[in-house]
């Protein structure tokens, strides 16, 4: 027939869908996965355009994390090795979370905090933290409390900054309507100044999760102990690279714990913030 | 006195009505920038009154607003509700600004009665459900109690903190462009309910609003401002019967009676 369009007919036609809008999302990482992994396996044991010290392949990777893991499975020494890191991140963030705090509501909340406490924050923010290291092993020894103290160090500043940023997050509407419902500076900050922060405390908790975790290995490198961070200088002073690799993505699956509990917390307290929800992640 | 007796349906200020709320030679210059935002504003408001004050924006009307519902203090003038001054916010002025202001993480029903928790603390609060329920139905959100305020149209969050201004049952209502962020069908019928809601609540209201139309529909009478100095220039009495409907806005008086306001007000105030 002829190009004649027919007026009549429904305008009918198909809205283009990407095709990584097509695939759900755990198809599109596992792919990704299997890329990395066969181009990883092609560089170091197919080709040898690695060397081994450098990257190993993912098939000796595996035999040590298998090795790993079966250690940890039955409670050899890189469980307890494990169990001392743990415990080490637990208590620093506890305490990050609770100095933290405490100076996000005194800066954010009081003018003495604003203008007397918030530039002396700032100054110690801008210096490299870990410098302090050598510090706290003079003062705290060799033992879990040095790296708690610098894990709590790094992971404190982004929790004073979120809480204070959290405080200043309720509208000048919202404070308007509590004053001219006869609030108290009090009542103002705990039914809407925290309630409306929390969105912003939890983005700081969570770059505190990651923080703690790089605080508490970095203390253990440089300070020894019985944590995993020492088993990981050992293998790498060894050059025995498989056993790094292996180590490393078991310690991450402590930093991914600690870092979805807190995710896991923020959905169960700030419920009411749908920006927060897609991906899950955020 | 004057409770039980109807509006009058002709003369605009219920003349005969108790005096409310009484404001002599109140001024305010705002001690940051020096700025005089009000000079010389006398106002009285009666039992039962529905007064709007119009004027361009920037010409003092949130000022005055904030002046009489103590959060803000005058620079000089007094203030006085129900005979006793003003000095603070106080449970007997109810208030309702542009925005809802709904806290995102109570219930409807548990934002309607924070004005109580606040003030008289949970038992209180609890004890004031019922009376949140009657308010929820008086606006015709009986069956949106327990939904949280993402879930309410813009209206319909309106709706909900007009309940929350009347649970303390104010002696008077200050208004601040109330429906200004609302569409225009959405207003005019939101400006019905009020008209409806503030006869059945026999409420003394003021309403400061930059829509001339608005402020003829619901008023008895409306306060014209000019800005720098923000100052009240003239009042005109509204005698358009009540209950006001909206086909009124189409009737030649109304015309009239924007006209002459317009003409205060100067061609550039209003687009
Ligand atoms: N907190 C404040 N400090 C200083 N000036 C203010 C403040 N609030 C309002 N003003 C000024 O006072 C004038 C009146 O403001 P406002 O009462 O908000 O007017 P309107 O509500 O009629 O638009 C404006 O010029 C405004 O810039
Ligand atoms: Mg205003």
């Amino acid at each position: 027939m002829t190009a004649t369009p027919d007026p009549n007919a429904d305008t009918v036609w198909v809205e283009p869908v990407a095709l990584i809008d097509r695939i759900p999302r755990w198809v599109a990482m596992l792919a990704l996965a299997a890329v990395v992994i066969a181009i990883w396996d092609l560089a170091t044991a197919r080709m040898a355009w690695v060397s081994p010290i450098i990257l190993p392949s993912p098939a000796e990777t595996l035999a040590d994390l298998i090795f790993v893991g079966q250690n940890l499975a039955s409670g050899g020494y890189m469980l307890e090795a494990l169990w001392t890191t743990t415990r080490t991140v637990f208590w620093a963030f506890l305490i990050a979370t609770a100095i933290g705090f405490s100076l996000g509501v005194l800066v954010g909340e009081t003018k003495f905090g604003e203008r007397a406490v918030m530039p002396y924050l700032v100054a110690i923010d801008t210096m490299p933290k870990v410098a302090f290291a050598p510090l706290f092993i003079a003062w705290l020894g060799f033992d879990i409390a040095s790296k708690v103290a610098l894990a709590a160090f790094i992971a404190t500043f982004p929790i004073i900054v979120s809480t204070a940023a959290g405080l200043y997050a309720a509208s000048e509407n919202e404070r308007m309507l509590f004053k001219s419902i006869g609030a108290s500076r009090l009542q103002t900050l705990f039914r809407l100044k925290l309630p409306t922060g929390l969105p912003h405390i939890f983005t700081g908790l969570k770059i505190a999760a990651v923080g703690v975790m790089a605080g508490a290995i970095t203390g253990e490198f440089l300070g020894g102990g019985q944590g995993f961070g020492a088993l990981i200088r050992q293998s790498a002073s060894t050059m025995d690279t498989p056993r790094v690799f292996a180590l490393i993505l078991y310690l991450s699956l402590l930093g991914l714990a600690l870092f979805f509990a807190v995710a896991w917390l923020q959905k169960r307290l700030v419920f009411w913030n749908k920006a927060d929800r897609p991906g899950g992640v955020g | 006195m004057t409770m039980a007796e109807p509006r009058p349906l002709t003369a605009g200020p219920a003349a005969a009505a108790r005096p409310v709320y009484q404001i002599e030679r109140l001024s305010k210059t705002y001690a940051r920038n020096r700025l005089t935002a009000l000079t010389d504003v006398h106002l009285t408001l009666h039992k039962g009154e529905f007064v709007s004050v119009v004027g361009s924006s920037g010409c003092g009307k949130s000022t005055l607003l904030k002046i009489m519902s103590g959060l803000l203090p005058p620079t000089t003038g007094r203030v006085v509700l129900e005979g006793k001054p003003v000095t603070g916010p106080r449970d007997d002025i109810g208030m309702m600004f542009q925005q809802a202001t709904l806290l995102p993480w109570k219930t409807t029903l548990q934002n309607i009665i924070l004005p109580i928790e606040i003030r008289q603390g949970r038992a209180a609060a609890r004890a004031a459900i019922p009376r949140a329920n009657e308010l929820l139905r008086l606006v015709g959100l009986g069956d949106f109690a327990h939904v949280y305020p993402a879930e309410l149209s813009g209206g319909m969050a309106q709706r909900a903190s007009i309940c929350r201004m009347l649970i303390s049952n104010p002696a008077v209502l200050l208004l601040d462009e109330p429906f200004s962020a609302l569409d225009e069908l959405t207003r005019d019928f939101m400006n019905m309910e009020l008209q409806r809601i503030c006869a059945e609540q026999r409420a003394t209201a003021f309403l400061v609003t930059h829509s001339l139309a608005e402020a003829v529909i619901l008023s008895d009478r409306i306060l014209v401002m000019k800005p720098r100095p923000g100052r009240i220039v003239e009042e005109i009495v509204i005698d358009l019967p009540r209950p006001r409907t909206l086909e009124m806005i189409n009737t030649p008086r109304f015309g009239e009676i924007v006209a002459h306001i317009r003409d205060l007000l100067g061609k550039e105030a209003f687009q």
